[in-house]
């Protein structure tokens, strides 16, 4: 295991400038340990060392030039475009795909000095929470790899979580950063909507899909966040604003924080060992004389049924590009109805497809009120009440899991299990507030537990201010060195 | 109403190109005539991955539009997704607008027979156009995607027109407004003008709607009038023996001019519209709204109205004069000039009109050219105080009617003024007494027999000798003049 996987981009940065490390000797780092720890964990749809090597060569040729992520191995979720390279969506219907123009965060990475080195694994089309939904493989969780990683952003976090990438690129329409980044014991961030440019990400539920940064700490989510943050010309749902210093009061601690759980945490049903995080974390702030407040947590149940109407209905719409017409899979030679119903019946997974009917039934003629519309009215009550929320208190502190890495397979026959993993985590979507994800501590299986913070909109500061905070009261990564430090079961 | 007691209900949905310099979504030219696929991006495309951005031009212009037909401009509307599968619908949904559309509440108004009639306009919206199918003759289709994005409005009457000459009618009169705004060519050939028309006949006297059917594909003036005659005798003939209608779409096929059924209501679409999320609700500012308003030019029925008024020129002149704002602009400089009004309208209406073989109205020959005065531009081949000073030279019988259109060609071929043609090619009427009396003189003694005869009585070869003293003066000679000392020389 080699020390340069251990630094974190500060580090990296620092000993860049420096020159006590090349750029060069990085990558082939990763790139060695990617050898190394795929065959078992199947991340990645793709790598690039060759890329990769040269990118590396131009970085060292140029020398620091003070871009914020000068010489980070990233590694970008493949339902992010990446020009002339497969962006699949881990779908067979997008098999073949290479998109003409990178997405706007990809340009950004590029422009501030990371070294893409490869897509990863998703649930197809970023629908599902193990990344077992993707029609090429399943991704193994490196801290037991009979697990799931969680999903969709699955490939990106255990990429991270096995030292494969330093940071890599996930996307969260109802926790499929933060939640992987917690089953896999690694920081996920994803921000107020609006905060990142959607342009270039395959959409599943526009209204509700944010890009984020799955790294292992907080520190370096929050220095990708940066690099990616912002307004784009191309994305119309961006706040037009500049995005605020994200990390200028990393270190400011918590204290002076206005902080709250939710009341009545029992009502959730919940992993044991997952209420007892929370409850000694609790305790843990309390000794350290911080005393979070209960609130009555609005939308947590309501969130989640307005979720799946809203999510799927746009992903029925979204989706109606896919018809073999003008690239991706096609199959039938026929009528074109037959190629219509022949290529999305064969191109499509049974997840997939579930949402596409779902979605095309709420949005039916006589349907819409009772569904769609409802849901609309859901979700704008469910962010009344956390602007409410917000007025009080600066965070507020969950779990973002109700249990931590499930068996593979486990519940892959009873998708409404599935759908209850993401709970904790889509009042952030559906109300469009930032939310983070730090890992908290281990279960006695030895499974990564993670702790969610929420904080309101556009304060994404509070957020990672309040994030590095927990950081250092769980000192995970000290106590639980795990698989991305050659620890865990993979070495 | 028809002769058999039946009265047409028809609403017409009119959609129409603007000519904005980029696509509503993405930075591609919107022009039209270029090869295929080649005026393209992602977005428009619909790629997965890119979204749309809203060109606030196209916005300006249709809400133009609606304030030149008296709509209320909503200051917040919502694009909405109309979800339905085609080849030549790249996202297999058109951005468009659906329960919030940006005007509404409108009309316009036309003459028709001499009465004024006013047509409701519901609402005005923004939306996408869809690409081109080209069916080769392997059986194969292709698709160009240029059209792909380019903004329409979609004007949506209220089903307030009762016969297909009001149809019509309506339809020229909002082209007519779109070309004066400049916010459309009009162009029905090309396909930046298009009309979609629902129909339903009811007895005379009843206010219940009959079922209505549609009809697509109504790519000019004469399909309107002659689909919607169609499809009201199909009715008629139906309801005549006792039959029900169907709510049918049918297409209207030009070639054969007939209509084709399209799709019945069994396969009629659920369009499953929900609101746009990749764009934002769009806010349209009062201010923004009222500097809109002031920039609108004088709408074609006020300055019909006013030319009348002014002018004191025929309605039928008024309403050719205002048919395209550049020519109305021609007409007020020539008058401006100092030209008899009414003279000056017969002058455009005929000389003009006819000397300019591509005239505004006219279809271009070359649809990919574009005129250097753009589509809305209007090349008149005299510049109007030329125009003004031949006309001057008509109202004081300096020169004969067919001399002056001589003139009128050479003057537009040279460049010169009305006088120095004139001169130079002697083409000023003689009115001078001695003058002609020399010429009559002269042809009565080179015709000793006709002369005999018209003082017999004969008084039908007054025009005999009108044209022989014409040809002896090249055609400068005063005719009425002419006459009337022919009349007083042979002793009538
Ligand atoms: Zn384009």
């Amino acid at each position: 295991m080699s020390d340069i996987l251990r630094y974190s981009i500060d580090e990296l940065s620092a000993l860049y400038r420096a020159k006590k490390l090349a750029v060069r000797d990085v990558v082939d780092a990763y790139l060695a340990r990617i050898d190394e720890a795929e065959p078992s964990i199947k991340a990645f749809l793709a790598v690039f060392p060759d890329e990769a090597r040269a990118r590396a060569a131009e970085l060292d040729e140029r020398g620091h030039d003070g871009s914020i992520l000068y010489g980070v191995p990233v590694a970008v979720k493949d339902n992010i475009c990446t020009r002339g390279a497969a962006t699949t969506c881990a779908s067979k219907i997008l098999e073949r795909y290479r998109p003409p123009y990178d997405a706007t965060v990809v340009e950004r990475l590029r422009l501030s000095g990371a070294v893409i080195l490869g897509k990863t694994n998703l649930d197809e089309f970023a629908m599902g929470s193990s990344c077992e939904n993707s029609a090429f493989q399943a991704t193994r969780n490196p801290w037991d790899t009979e697990r799931a990683p969680g999903g969709s952003s699955g490939g990106s976090a255990a990429a991270v979580a096995s030292g494969m990438a330093l940071a890599a690129l996930g996307s969260d329409t109802g926790g499929s950063i933060r939640q992987p980044a917690a089953l896999c014991g690694v920081a996920g961030l994803k921000g107020t909507y609006g905060r990142v440019s959607r342009y270039g990400l395959v959409a599943f539920a526009s209204s509700l899909d944010q890009i984020g940064p799955l790294a292992r700490g907080v520190r370096d989510a929050a220095r990708v966040m940066e690099a990616i943050a912002g307004h784009d010309p191309n994305d119309a749902t961006t706040i037009p604003e500049p995005a605020p210093a994200l990390s200028a009061d990393l270190d400011k601690g918590l204290d002076g924080l206005r902080l709250a759980v939710p009341a009545g945490l029992d009502r959730w049903r919940m992993d044991e060992p997952v209420r007892e995080i929370v409850l000694q974390t609790v305790a843990r702030l309390a000794e350290e004389g911080m005393k979070p407040e209960t609130v009555e947590l609005p939308g947590m149940e309501t969130s989640i049924a307005s979720y799946y109407v809203l999510a799927n209905a746009e992903a029925s719409s979204n989706l109606a590009r896919y018809d073999g017409v003008k690239y991706g899979y096609r199959a039938g030679s026929g009528a074109l109805a037959e190629m219509y119903e022949r290529t999305r019946g064969e191109g499509f997974g049974e997840e997939v497809k579930r949402r596409i009917l779902l979605g095309t039934y709420v949005l039916s003629s006589g349907y819409y009120d009772a569904y769609y519309g409802k849901a609309q009215r859901v979700q704008a009550l469910i962010r009344e009440q956390f602007r409410a929320v917000f007025r009080k208190f600066d965070l507020v502190m969950l779990p973002t899991s109700p249990t931590p890495a499930f068996r593979l397979g486990e519940r892959l026959a009873d998708p409404i299990a599935m759908y209850l993993s993401d709970i904790f985590t889509t009042p952030a979507n559906i109300a469009g507030f930032p939310a983070i994800s730090v890992p908290a501590g281990l279960s006695p299986d030895g499974l990564p537990i993670g702790m969610q913070l929420f904080a309101g909109w556009g304060r994404e500061s509070v957020l990672l201010r309040g994030a590095c905070g927990l950081e250092r009261v769980f000192r995970f990564r000290e106590r639980f060195p795990g698989p991305a430090a050659g620890g865990g079961r993979l070495s | 109403m028809n002769e058999r007691g039946y009265e047409a209900v028809i609403g017409l949905e009119v959609h129409a190109q603007l000519v904005t310099a980029t696509k509503i979504f993405c930075g591609c030219p919107a022009v039209y005539g270029a090869d295929p696929n080649t005026l393209v991006c992602p977005v428009c495309l619909g790629l997965p991955g890119a979204l749309p951005v809203l060109n606030r031009e196209a916005v300006a212009m249709a809400v133009r539009m609606g304030l030149a037909t008296g709509c209320r401009v909503a200051g917040l509307s919502v694009f909405a997704r109309k979800n339905y599968f085609y080849p030549d619908c790249p996202k297999n949904y058109q951005i468009s607008m659906y329960d919030r559309p940006l005007c509404e509440d409108g009309f316009v108004e036309f003459e028709l027979g001499g009465e004024w009639r006013r047509v409701g306009i519901e609402r005005i919206h923004l939306e996408e156009d869809a690409g081109k199918l080209l069916h080769d003759a392997g059986g194969g289709s292709l698709v160009d995607f240029n059209r792909c994005g380019v903004p329409l409005i979609e004007i949506v009457s209220r089903p307030e027109i009762r016969s297909p000459e009001e149809a019509s009618t309506y339809l020229v009169t909002l082209r007519r407004i779109l070309r004066y705004l400049e916010i459309c060519d009009g162009n029905m050939e090309e396909g930046s003008l298009r009309c979609d028309v629902n129909v339903s006949v009811r007895r005379a006297g009843e206010t219940a709607l009959g079922t209505k059917t549609e009809i697509k594909n109504l790519n000019s003036f004469r399909a309107v009038d002659m689909g919607i005659r169609w499809e009201m005798d199909r009715q008629i003939e139906t309801l005549s023996k006792g039959g029900r209608i169907e709510q049918v779409t049918n297409l209207w096929d030009a070639a054969s001019k007939r209509l084709v059924e399209m799709r019945s209501k069994e396969q009629a679409h659920d369009y499953r519209y929900f609101p746009e999320p990749d764009l934002r609700p769009l806010e349209v500012a009062a201010e923004w709204i009222e500097a809109l308003r002031r920039s609108l030019p004088e709408l074609p029925v006020d300055r019909e109205r006013r030319l009348r008024r002014h002018y004191g020129i025929p309605p039928y002149d008024a309403s050719v004069l205002c048919g395209e704002k550049g020519l109305a602009d021609y007409f007020e400089a020539v008058a401006g000039a100092g030209a008899d009004a009414k003279l000056a309208a017969n002058w455009i209406m005929r000389e003009v009109l006819e000397e300019m073989k591509s005239g505004p109205a006219a279809p271009r020959s070359d649809p990919g050219a574009v005129s250097s005065a753009g589509p809305f531009g209007f090349e008149a081949p005299l510049d109007p105080s030329r125009l003004a000073g031949l006309i001057a030279l008509v109202k004081k019988n300096a020169v004969s009617g067919s001399a002056a259109r001589d003139a009128f060609k050479e003057m537009v071929r040279s460049g010169e003024t009305a006088e120095t043609v004139v001169a130079r090619l002697g083409l000023a009427q003689e009115s001078d007494s001695a003058a002609l009396e020399k010429w009559i003189d002269e042809v009565i003694a080179e015709n000793p027999d006709e002369a005999a005869r018209y003082r017999a009585g004969k008084t039908a070869l007054l025009g005999f000798f009108v044209g022989q003293v014409m040809k002896k003066s090249r055609g400068t000679a005063n005719p009425k003049l002419t006459g009337e000392l022919v009349r007083v020389k042979l002793g009538t």
